[in-house]
């Protein structure tokens, strides 16, 4: 927490290089008996991507909420561009744009009027109102479709009108809510290609939600969270070189048993994650040999990859992404 | 951590976006929204026909051997309380699209944008008023075949009428909508409190002849001085309340129900908005 003095001071500084554009300050957050989210605190800087990754159940969409202003957090400061979003919602909401991952264009309009319409939300009216509407229709390659109802689009157009209504008055920060769910992989990639250019030509900074490790890849820095807790912060190619080296995994009919006996033979940490035998460890190629012909008949099959994120996830928490529950669950709702 | 959240400059202009703006866009696209949904269009202009024909007629008949109230017909006497009714109907339901609007998205994106909560209130409560208010003048299209002959002035006055009861009742609906997650929840609660307060308005039967509490019942009843107010308006000297009282408090009522909307749509808790 910050002290008063502190507080003055730095808003007394001059903008730095490293000035935070998303302050996440100590935010727990408590739903009844439930804790959703258990003293989160990280920063996104100026023109960053930056993902929020983590399955389900893990206060991303509680962090997401707060952010937004759409609720209060129990304890804890968030601020945007220096904006409180507790204290001074409205100051805050001048400066972030927000795409939800349930739709919020109003599909009985046209995209040229679901835009006027949130154009006046945010006191932008007559011919500089046009002029922007034009532009953003542009930019999202609605230009041509401007006067017909959003009804008659395409999934992937209706998520370009969406991002075209968070953007409208020029936010300096981008809050997106698993954007991508729902969209074909052609429509994945126009948006974080969009996303990418957004970065860099506006230096907008931008915060998106996603249960994705392949999304969270594409990002600048990456925060992990599980059970209300950040386990991991930092940048994607940070995150895998903390691990070093190679993933093991062995299929094994009794993979306890295997684990301690290498674990004993080899000196190393061997631990057994949904029933597989997990090793880390530098030349994971050489490492094969030897322990498949230190346990001959106790071994059904070996694997050896470079660190994903998964693996930073499984280091950090000890248990996988997803739950095997979990996993068809979201393939059924991806699908 | 805090050292480094530096502050960015602040503008001096107010940090929200204006009251009439973004209400009137409200308002706009909730009346766009409406005529682009054929289905509703077409209940809107035939319920109130053939809700005032069947029950009116149904009663009528019922009703006219014993006919006390001393008017040429039942359907006469129930054609302001019919009136009220649509108007009840009407605002109440055109607030489900606040729970709609809150499934999907589009009320989060109103949220997050910097408008104040009272142009939220008031640009959906007036978009509610216009359409209801609407139905009534078209139900008023009757009135000639119920004995109904008024001037210019009185017309307006009725317009007055209709459109202070839309906005009470509107603002009502609003302020019961936005706490509900699901329209059956919604139903429920018009069906347990908005039905019967209507029925005690003076609709079916005069507050004059009412029994001791039932009589008091009415006379607290907001809706009363609603339905008073256009019997007296469309049949002269058949209300039993002056029209200057009746209207104070339609007035009264409006007013309160939009400050309860207001302060119902203002509050921000630890509780998720969706």
């Amino acid at each position: 927490m910050a002290s008063k003095v502190q507080e003055i001071a730095a808003s007394h500084a001059a903008a730095e290089l490293s000035v935070a554009t998303i302050s996440i300050d100590d935010i727990f957050h408590r739903y009844d008996e439930a804790i959703a989210l258990n003293g989160v605190s990280f920063e996104v800087r100026p023109a960053e991507l930056f993902a929020l990754l983590g399955p389900n159940g893990s206060g991303k969409t509680t962090l997401f909420r707060i952010l937004s202003t759409l609720m209060l957090p129990t304890a804890g400061r968030a601020l945007i561009m220096g904006h409180d979003a507790a204290k001074d919602p409205n100051s805050l909401r001048r400066q972030i744009g927000v795409v939800f991952q349930a739709p919020s264009i109003d599909v009985k309009l046209s995209a040229y009027e679901n835009l006027w319409h949130q154009g006046h939300l945010y006191g932008l009216h007559g011919a500089a109102l046009n002029q922007r509407i034009d532009e953003m229709l542009g930019r999202v390659a609605l230009a041509d479709r401007a006067h017909d109802r959003a009804e008659t689009f395409s999934g992937g157009m209706q998520r370009r009108l969406e991002l075209a209504k968070g953007l409208l008055h020029h936010p300096s920060v981008l809050l997106l809510d698993e954007p991508t769910s729902g969209l074909d992989p052609g429509a994945r990639r126009d948006l974080w290609q969009y996303l990418r250019i957004l970065r860099d030509q506006e230096r907008v900074s931008i915060l998106v939600t996603s249960h994705l490790m392949e999304e969270a890849e594409r990002c600048d820095r990456l925060a992990i969270m599980n059970q209300g807790k950040l386990v991991a912060l930092g940048t994607p190619a940070d995150l895998r070189h903390e691990i070093g080296g190679d993933i093991i995994v062995l299929d094994s009919p009794n993979p306890v048993t295997l684990a301690s006996k290498i674990e004993s033979r080899f000196a190393i940490s061997a631990k057994v994650i949904s029933r597989k035998v997990r090793i880390e460890r530098e030349n994971g190629h050489r490492f094969i040999t030897d322990v498949v012909e230190a346990f001959p008949g106790e071994i059904d099959a070996v694997s050896v990859s470079k660190p994903t994120l998964e693996d930073v996830f499984i280091r950090r928490t000890g248990h996988r992404f997803w739950t095997e529950a979990d996993q068809r669950f979201q393939e059924a709702a991806d699908a | 951590m805090a050292s480094e959240s530096t502050s960015f400059p602040t503008s001096l202009t107010p940090s929200h976006s204006g009251l009439f703006l973004p209400a009137f866009s409200l308002w706009w696209r909730e009346v766009v929204r409406f005529y682009r949904q054929k289905g509703r269009v077409i209940g809107v202009i035939a319920s109130p026909v053939v809700f005032w024909l069947v029950i009116g007629s149904g009663f009528g008949t019922s009703f006219h051997a014993g006919d006390a109230a001393g008017q040429r017909h039942y359907l006469d006497y129930f054609y302001p309380g019919a009136l009220v009714m649509i108007i009840l109907f009407t605002s109440i339901f055109t607030m489900m699209s606040v729970i709609e609007d809150r499934k999907v998205g589009f009320l989060l994106s109103v949220l997050v944008a910097p408008v104040p909560r009272s142009a939220v209130v008031l640009g959906k409560v007036l978009g509610g008023t216009t359409l209801s208010t609407i139905q009534g003048i078209i139900f008023l299209v009757f009135a000639p075949w119920v004995g109904v002959h008024v001037g210019l002035g009185s017309f307006l006055l009725v317009l007055l009428t209709i459109f202070l009861i839309s906005f009470a009742l509107t603002a009502l609906g609003f302020a019961i909508a936005w706490p509900m997650d699901s329209a059956q929840a919604f139903h429920a609660i018009v069906n347990l409190f908005l039905i019967p307060l209507w029925l005690v308005s003076g609709a079916l039967f005069p507050v004059a002849g009412a029994l001791g509490w039932l009589r008091l019942i009415m006379r607290i009843n907001p809706l009363t001085y609603g339905t008073e107010a256009l019997r007296g308006l469309l049949y002269p000297n058949s209300s039993s309340f002056a029209l200057g009282s009746s209207l104070v408090a339609l007035i009264a009522f409006a007013g309160l129900m939009f400050v309860l909307a207001f302060v119902m749509a203002n509050r921000r808790t630890t509780r998720p908005a969706a």
